[in-house]
């Protein structure tokens, strides 16, 4: 058993302790916004808040995980009230296929946590690791620098 | 012959288009399938416009076999011109129908949010107390009166949140790789080193139960019911297995050389049409040869499918983009009854063309049956999307032209080598375009590559060019064998065509001492066109300094696109940094604005990163770009301002734009850098090594 805080709750997971963070919420946790896309940092689908900085779940162990506050999509709404940050990418269409969406929302969750009102350059620099296949870039730049105002 | 949408043809049941439900809801079907373009808010939206409901009151259903209208493929930009016209259609009907169930003169009534009102009625009425529940029971033959453009107050406005999107923003597991039934297996296949390695052994022992393993021919996977340690297993058994190669991929040669030594067949373009006849020898001043290599469909999420067999019945979840073909297909390979078959479409990671779902969920299939009773979920790894994904084919475009004394171009010539752009499955041949089945002992070779020769198909998609040229030949070079699997990427050959004939145009119009923009003008005359063009040239606030410009018409008969890049380009590193991106076009009649807006701009920027970065890179033992830093694609920090403007024509049809752009987008960006740097790209991708080496040309 593996203690695991997880979105302002404490839950206990079963699962071997090298197995990628990635899987076991993905799998053990119902947490289905942490996508795979690479399983080597290379793409950012599967970002996650760990100590409310954006690392790739798809590397980390379930055993470095453990001692970290962790935070995915599901856990920046209150309830049915979206995040600032998810409304600003709702409500702008900032996104097409929406496979790369969740770990950019994060992403970004964090930047505004630090930084109400970052700039063009923080904004880029924030998701530069964050691959988008179908060029929603500019609306998801767009939407946050909308949000930034 | 019937003037109806050649979907209502084959489907003329209005029940299979739409029904009204008892809690008022209306349900809208569509045999399309939301890819992330965003049809299915595009069908909500004409369903409500055409019947004056909310948009919210209309659900969209979409794609399962035997369910939903049989719309063949999600392919073509063909979307919002086939299925929007048929479920605008049998909305119409739907509209006179139940109209007509409270009045002799429908006519007159009006419908407000679902409520009619009007003459002869001696209350309010609605949608819902004259039809809810109870079926329509009515073939449609022929077309009725559709509601007067002019009267919209929903389509071509910016205001629609995408339908799917809010589920999406939330985290809920809508994509196929979310799915999760009870008892599930993980199911992961282990593939050869290459297209053409054989497996000669593998040991299977370490996999004991509860996990499952099985070999068929060169075909491995293995099972577990957790995933992870599937992924575990398959590395382990990979690690075991022992391949033979047959034979090497040809890797020597360049490919534009590859593509002139080993042409098939040729076939001139007369009356939008490939013939075969031979070509006109043609000696032309001025020429230029452009060129592309393979370019990934690179779907974010690896491709991935479920599949569950049960007393017979297959059940399959697939992110396929032909519900109708893969059933087909699976029929075949597994020597099933289709009818014992049944495919539920659901979401993959964006596919932008025929990437490799339809293998995936071959895949599934073939796991499900090995574990009979079990659900089977099916993934792909990212090595292995990045090597056995069908490509989009290499190509090398020649053109020539003479100018006359006033700098008209009065001879044109364009010819084309490529490879097969369409590898989709094609049920009923001999050959099969599925991993899998080059696997199984019992499987199937893959189908002997054959040019197509309609209008506008594969490699000869915008070849045609759109400027008036008095004496023109157009010439496709098949090319038949492919050292790469190659299929229907985003645009198919429109892209480099279009790239190779926007970048020529300026080649032209410098030669002819005319500013790019002038010199277009000259060579054209379709009015909607010219308008685009110089709309784009409005919003960009002109094309000088370091911008270029590029234009076409999507197939020439579908969107009209017009773009302006500007570019800064690194006088040391020789880096391309594009700044600026303004984009103009005519979609016709405007359903979704935004999504519209959202189309055009992602495939620019989805060109910008071909152009700029993208190369499948192989060697004789197989493909050695398997990850995102072998085969890097456009990052934020990349990304340039982005500017739209669309023309609405309500009166006139809507014109399919998900591949409007690649090609001007292409061309404009080619220009620019030549604008920049004087120096003239001609090879993708636009790599500091490529401008280095056109600079010393």
């Amino acid at each position: 058993m593996t203690e695991l805080q997880l979105n302002g709750e404490s839950i206990a997971v079963e699962a071997i302790e090298t197995t990628p963070l990635a899987y076991v919420l993905r799998n053990e946790c119902g947490i289905k916004s942490v996508k795979l896309g690479c399983e080597a940092e290379q793409c950012g689908a599967c970002t996650v808040l760990a100590d409310d900085r954006p690392v790739p779940s798809c590397t980390l162990a379930l055993s470095d995980a453990s001692e970290r506050r962790l935070t995915t999509l599901e856990g920046l709404a209150k309830g049915d009230v979206l995040s600032a940050v998810q409304n600003a990418l709702l409500t702008s269409n900032a996104s097409q296929c929406g496979y790369c969406l969740s770990g950019i929302a994060v992403a970004a969750y964090a930047l505004f946590q630090s930084n109400a009102h970052p700039t063009h350059n923080n904004i880029v620099n924030a998701l530069d690791g964050h691959l988008c296949r179908c060029g929603a870039h500019p609306r998801v730049i767009r939407a946050l620098e909308q949000l930034a105002k | 012959m019937s003037n109806l949408p050649g979907s209502l043809i084959r489907t003329p049941d209005l029940d299979r288009w739409i029904a009204i439900e008892n809690d008022g809801s209306i349900i809208v079907s569509t045999g399309k399938v939301e890819l992330g373009q965003g049809i299915l808010t595009a069908i909500q939206l004409i369903a409500a416009e055409e019947l004056d409901v909310d948009p919210d009151q209309i659900h969209v259903r979409s794609a399962e076999t035997g369910i939903t209208p049989n719309e063949m493929v999600t392919a073509g930009s063909m979307s919002v011109e086939t299925s929007g016209a048929a479920v605008r259609q049998a909305c119409a009907w739907a509209r006179r129908l139940m109209l007509s169930e409270v009045s002799d003169d429908p006519a007159q009534l009006e419908v407000s949010n679902g409520i009619v009102t009007g003459p002869g009625l001696n209350a309010p009425t609605s949608y819902t107390e004259i039809q809810a529940g109870t079926p329509f029971k009515f073939q449609i033959v022929d077309p009725t009166q559709e509601k007067d453009p002019s009267k919209y107050k929903v389509l071509g406005r910016d205001n629609h949140v995408r339908i799917d999107l809010e589920d999406k923003i939330r985290g809920v597991g809508v994509f196929v790789h979310d799915l999760e039934f009870p008892d599930m297996l993980h199911a992961r296949i282990i593939r050869p080193p290459s297209y053409h390695h054989r497996l000669k052994s593998v040991d299977l022992t370490q996999i004991e139960a509860p996990d499952l393993g099985f070999v068929d021919g060169s075909f491995i996977a293995v099972m577990s019911t957790d995933e992870y340690r599937a992924t575990r297993l398959a590395e382990s058994v990979g690690n075991m297995a022992i391949w033979t190669q047959t034979r090497e991929i040809p890797a020597d040669n360049p490919l534009p050389d590859y593509l002139v030594a080993h042409e098939t067949s040729a076939f001139p373009i007369l009356d939008n049409v490939p013939q075969d006849v031979p070509p006109r020898s043609l000696t032309t001043a001025i020429n230029a040869v452009y060129s592309r290599p393979y370019l990934m469909h690179g779907s974010l999420g690896p491709s991935a499918a479920a599949a569950h067999l049960v007393d017979g019945i297959l059940t399959v979840w697939s992110p396929s983009q032909g519900i109708e073909l893969i059933r087909h297909t699976l029929a075949q390979l597994l020597a099933m009854d289709a009818k014992t078959i049944r495919v539920i479409y659901i979401q993959g990671a964006g596919c932008y063309g025929h990437n490799a779902a339809d293998d995936a969920t071959v895949d599934a299939a073939l796991c499900a049956r090995a574990a009979p009773g079990r659900p089977v979920l099916l993934k792909w790894s990212r090595a292995d999307e990045h090597q056995w994904e069908p490509y989009g084919p290499a190509m090398r475009v020649g053109m020539g032209a003479n100018l006359s004394d006033r700098g008209d171009v009065d001879l044109w010539t364009h010819d084309v080598w490529s490879f097969s752009h369409v590898g989709r499955p094609a049920p009923g041949r001999t050959g099969m375009d599925i991993v899998a089945a080059w696997h199984l002992n019992n499987g199937f070779e893959p189908n002997e590559p054959a040019p197509r020769l309609g209008s506008e198909s594969g490699i000869h998609r915008n070849a045609l060019p759109i400027y008036e040229i008095s004496d023109q030949q157009v010439v496709k070079r098949f090319v038949s064998d492919s050292p790469l699997r190659t299929s229907a990427l985003r645009s198919l050959g429109a892209q480099c065509n279009v790239f190779a004939i926007e970048s020529f145009m300026d080649e032209l119009a410098l030669a002819a001492n005319t500013d790019p923009v002038t010199f277009r003008l000259r060579h054209l005359q379709d009015t909607r066109a010219i308008a685009v063009l110089q709309r784009v040239v409005e919003l960009a606030g002109g094309v000088s300094g370091s911008r270029g410009i590029g234009l076409a018409q999507y197939k020439n008969r579908q969107c009209y696109a017009a773009v302006v890049a500007e570019v800064i380009v690194d006088t040391t590193t020789a880096e391309v940094r594009v700044t600026h991106l303004w984009i103009a076009a005519d979609a016709g009649r405007v359903v979704d604005r935004d999504g519209l807006t959202n189309q055009l701009e992602g495939g620019a920027i989805q060109a910008l990163s071909w152009c700029l970065k993208e190369a499948v890179a192989f060697d004789r033992n197989g493909i050695t770009s398997r990850d995102w830093e072998t085969y890097p694609i456009l990052r934020f920090s990349e990304i340039p301002l982005v500017e739209t403007d669309v023309i609405d024509r309500p009166q006139l049809e809507s014109l399919g734009a998900g591949e409007a752009t690649q090609g001007p987008t292409s061309g404009a960006l080619a220009n620019a850098i030549y604008a920049a740097t004087s120096i003239r790209v001609r090879n993708m991708p636009f790599t500091p090594q490529h401008l280095r080496e056109a600079a010393a040309d």
